[in-house]
């Protein structure tokens, strides 16, 4: 029997604030254990929560961008279990009326190749709650330590319909979820240092039939690569032990992803689920979520990703590929259409922005989440750039030299070339004398144009290319080495 | 000095400003006297469980410097307030009178403490309770059982038993308590003193160790109206760091005092003087309603149909809340921690069964159970809905009615251990002050005769939201036509 499987995805976000969900510590990463707290955080007596409005507008911004219905009002309840990294033994939460209900989220599948767009589904959500972290435990031998720098921030849980088929769909939905979440700026989303955390709920089915099979949640997939794997991993241990006629061995239970083996073991079992006795937060009052502060946010949104790719490859005429490479970060696309702003050469300057660009950053060590950030390099002076080349000043070879120059020291392009003579040579009576001499030093590829291979040709300019440092204008070195050889 | 002191220790905190301002006595000769009675009766007494006395007298002489000056923070500069033991003062300890916090100290101020150190008070000791508020006799301490000074073998009501009996004592003018189901009114009416709950959200609670979040708030003890108008005036109003305070403009409580001279109409629950009620403290009650009907108050009976439902409605609501709230003490930070333990597991069970006492087990066990899966909508959720219902009948009341007048328990102060072995006996005793919590409304207990025993009856008197300034009005014109409040133990 064929069997299919059918996974549901929990998605915890940090949000980025400057304060902690509900008090006025600071959010910050790597500062020293236990630092950023005071008697909210640690759960003093007496100490009381005030939610932080800005979280609030943040998860409100996400539901609109996902086309979740947004709550009239902003209710929190007690999650009561007892944990060392939960400073109050209750978490403040959204039990029975979260923020944000349904909507969804865009994904692409993987296209038939690399250069071609994949199909396109909406996987349905349940919901997304706001609610605070916890700290984080390190374990010793023997001893437990917790640092509560963490705990009270700002957190988002996503949640999704069992509405994904696949490892690769919830890699893509994942990937999806993300991107929309940097183009809001409401997160950093790097899995590295927790603020983008997924949980799986798997089960398998025969395929056709129509109810769930027992579902298995599984955690600790803590990037992306172990998202795909575990989820990979369990679904087929699943499908394996239905296949023998084990169908019934599995059970409701919270397995543990274990990068390093490869595999999933049993955490808990349902037994061992746990009584979270929700019950309202007294301490906190419900906030209206007033429909004039939902209008405001709706219309700043940003353009959603796939929308912003559709429109880049028909308006600036742009290949699939390259706005794959542009358009997942809002920064790099913005980048792109300020560029071309300055100077309407789309292609140029998406080549120069995906090739040359992403490279020198890469090299550089760049924070991949923010690529641009501390980019010495404006739009504008990459605009000018490519103006050069359309100009014929300089060669698109040399182009790329002076953008390595330019991402070094910031200068712009017009100088460098000043600075380093790169200006292209256009002086005919040079080019020809220079043409004349690979000619003549060259008889081969000469030999090889005359009988007929146009392609020959290549060999030669290439020489005087050479010659000239890359200064000579190619077009130029075309005309006058076919003139010769004519 | 002697004859001087001897009398100070009794005088209002409105007595004892004007004498500050005519530069009479200064701060530090006043806490001295405070500090000697309080030696000289807490032995008795029992109502501290902890004092600074070189940090009260650095305190006294800042003010006494500041009046110096002719720059005095308020007419409370210098006058020493004592808190109850669970309101948080940097570098003092905050017990909640729980073993579970005995070595914990405060590293930041309660709302409450900061406001009156911007008053300039003197913050005198640390006031027993009932351990985390929990309890009616403040027998449930875990360190020491406080006394009634009107008969050391009595017990003077609770939870804040502490700040009720030291100002019947003598040993500070002014403290302040917390009410959650009466734990201010009741000890006050036991202890012949006068004792207020404000509206809920009147004062925040940041810095209170909460017990049950939608009920608890702090109030004042005083031996007169004025004096809690005066003290009310220091610490009510918004704080932000508390969701649940009231943005509201605060009056001047003292001058409002004589400018609202009713006639009022006043409201008596008949459900109020039923079975139960000792028949002293009925006649007293009555004289009390007698004395605003010559005044020319209308006097109004009212129903509240739903008083019998505010003992259960309560006793789900307050545990429900304080499981969550308790849970905190965990053994992890700053709690104690059992020293016998091999896992995480451990230190919470053992930290806990080592560091609550029966009382707080109990509740936070039925708290827990009523919150659980298959038994919220039974319990918790019913419950919400009769608190509902419970104001509501109030409301209605205060449709025809300024305030309601009631006792505020059904007897005088009882014998120590007489109902501690009976909890629902000891639950009972807060029968009239428990729906006003419920019903977030402001509420105040106010001497109104004693019991052939010599034992003080005290009368409550319930007002409309935010309306304290009216309240206080008309307990004030009961207090000044009477003697009550004059009247001291002999200790």
């Amino acid at each position: 029997m064929e069997y299919e499987a059918v996974i549901g995805l929990e998605v915890h976000v940090q949000l980025k604030t400057q304060s902690k969900m509900f008090t006025r510590a600071r959010c910050a990463y790597g500062e020293a254990p236990n630092t950023l707290t005071n008697p909210v955080v640690m759960a003093l007596p007496g100490a009381l929560p005030v939610m932080n409005k800005e979280a609030i507008r943040k998860t409100v911004q996400v539901g609109l961008m996902l086309g979740c219905e947004i709550a009239q009002s902003c209710k929190w309840d007690r999650k009561n279990y007892f944990y060392p990294d939960s400073p109050k033994n209750y978490q403040i939460s959204q039990y029975d009326q979260p923020i944000c209900d349904g909507g969804f989220v865009e994904i692409e599948m993987p296209g038939p190749s690399r250069n071609v767009m994949g199909e396109h589904r909406k996987v349905k959500l349940t919901r997304i709650h706001l609610e605070e972290d916890v700290g984080k435990l390190t374990h010793y031998d023997g001893e437990s330590l917790v640092d509560y720098n963490r705990a009270g921030r700002p957190l988002i849980e996503i949640v999704s319909e069992p509405d994904l088929f696949s490892a690769d769909e919830a890699f893509a939905y994942l990937t999806s979820l993300r991107t929309h979440l940097l183009y809001l700026g409401v997160s950093d989303c790097d899995m590295e240092k927790g603020q983008l955390r997924c949980d799986a709920n798997i089960s398998v089915r025969p395929k056709g039939q129509k109810e769930l099979g027992v579902k298995v949640e599984i955690k600790n997939l803590n990037s992306i690569s172990g998202v795909r794997n575990g989820i990979t991993y369990e679904i087929k241990r699943q499908i394996a032990l239905c296949q023998k006629g084990e169908g019934a061995s599995i059970v409701q239970e919270t397995r543990s992803w274990d990068a390093d083996k490869g595999i999933t073991f049993s955490m808990r079992s349902k037994e061992m689920a746990h009584d979270y006795r929700y019950f309202p937060d007294p301490d906190l009052m419900p906030v209206r979520v007033s429909e004039e502060i939902k209008k405001t946010l709706a219309d700043a949104l940003p353009e959603r990703p796939f929308a912003k790719q559709e429109r880049f490859m028909k308006e600036y005429n742009l290949p699939y590929t390259i706005t794959s490479v542009l358009c997942p970060d809002k920064a790099l696309s913005d980048y792109f259409e300020s560029a071309v702003k300055a100077h309407n050469n789309p292609k140029a300057i998406a080549n120069f922005i995906a090739n040359d660009l992403l490279r020198e950053l890469s090299n550089a060590g760049c924070d991949m989440a923010h690529p641009l950030e501390g980019c010495k390099i404006q739009p504008e002076a990459l605009a000018e750039l490519a103006k050069l080349v359309d100009e014929g000043m300089i060669s698109k070879q040399i182009a790329q030299d002076v953008l390595v120059i330019m991402f070094e020291t910031g200068d712009a392009p017009e100088k460098i070339v000043e600075e380093k003579g790169l200006k292209q040579s256009s002086d005919t009576g040079e080019l020809e004398s220079i043409c004349s001499e690979v000619i003549a030093n060259n008889p081969k590829p000469v030999q090889e144009f005359k009988d007929g291979k146009d392609t020959a040709i290549n060999a030669l300019k290439g020489q005087v290319m050479k010659a000239t440092k890359g200064k000579a204008n190619p077009k130029m070195v075309d005309d006058i080495l076919r003139k010769l050889l004519s | 000095m002697t004859t001087m002191t001897e009398h100070l220790f009794y005088k209002t905190a409105t007595e004892l400003s004007a004498l500050l301002e005519k530069k009479e006595i200064t701060s530090v000769e006043l806490t001295k006297a405070f500090i000697e009675r309080t030696k000289a009766t807490d032995d008795s007494v029992k109502a501290f469980l902890s004092y600074d006395e070189a940090d009260a007298l650095a305190q006294a002489e800042a003010s006494d410097k500041r009046r110096a000056e002719g720059k005095p923070l308020s007419a409370l500069d210098g006058v020493p307030v004592s808190l109850k033991d669970n309101m948080a003062v940097t570098g003092q300890p905050h017990t909640c009178a729980s073993k579970i916090l005995e070595h914990y100290v405060s590293p930041y101020d309660a709302h409450i403490t900061e406001q009156l150190k911007k008053a300039g008070v003197v913050l005198w000791g640390r006031l027993n309770l009932d351990e985390f508020a929990m309890g009616s006799s403040t027998e449930n301490s875990a360190f020491q059982t406080t006394a009634n000074p009107w008969d050391l073998e009595r017990i003077p009501g609770g939870s804040s038993g502490g700040s009720a009996a030291s100002l019947a004592a003598g040993q500070t003018p002014l403290s302040l308590g917390s009410d959650t189901g009466g734990s201010i009114r009741q000890p006050a009416s036991l202890c012949g003193i006068v004792g207020m709950k404000p509206t809920y959200g009147l004062i925040s609670r940041y810095g209170l160790a909460a017990f049950a979040s939608s009920l608890d708030q702090i109030g004042p003890f005083a031996h007169t109206i004025k004096d809690v108008a005066l003290l009310l005036g220091i610490i009510a109003g918004h704080d932000r760091r508390d969701s649940t305070s009231y943005k509201t403009e605060i009056p001047n409580y003292v001058e409002a005092l004589e400018s609202k001279k009713g006639p009022w109409t006043i409201g008596v629950p008949k459900e109020y003087f039923g079975e139960g009620l000792d028949p002293e403290v009925k006649a007293s009650v009555e004289k009390a309603i007698a004395f605003y009907k010559d005044q020319g108050c209308t006097i109004k009976e009212v129903s509240i149909p739903k008083l019998d439902l505010a003992l259960p409605t309560y006793y789900i609501i307050a545990t429900a809340e304080a499981s969550s709230n308790l849970a905190r003490y965990d053994g992890i930070r700053y709690t104690h921690r059992s020293e016998d333990t091999k896992n995480a597991i451990d230190v919470y069970f053992k930290s806990r069964e080592e560091g609550f006492s029966e009382e707080v087990k109990r509740r936070i066990i039925l708290g827990t159970y009523v919150l659980s899966s298959g038994y919220y909508d039974a319990y918790y959720l019913k419950a919400q809905k009769v608190r509902t219902l419970i104001r509501e009948d109030f409301m209605k009341a205060f449709e025809s009615c300024d305030v309601l007048i009631t006792p505020t328990t059904p007897t005088t102060a009882f014998k120590r251990g007489e109902k501690s072995a009976d909890p629902l006996q000891m639950y009972l005793s807060d029968i009239y002050t428990i729906s006003v919590n419920l019903s977030g409304l402001p509420g105040l207990s106010l001497p109104c005769g004693y019991s052939s025993e010599g034992l003080p009856i005290g009368l409550q008197l319930i007002g409309k939201p935010y309306e304290e300034a009216e309240l206080l009005s008309i307990a004030h014109a009961f207090e000044s036509a009477h003697d009550y409040s004059a009247k001291h133990p002999e200790l």
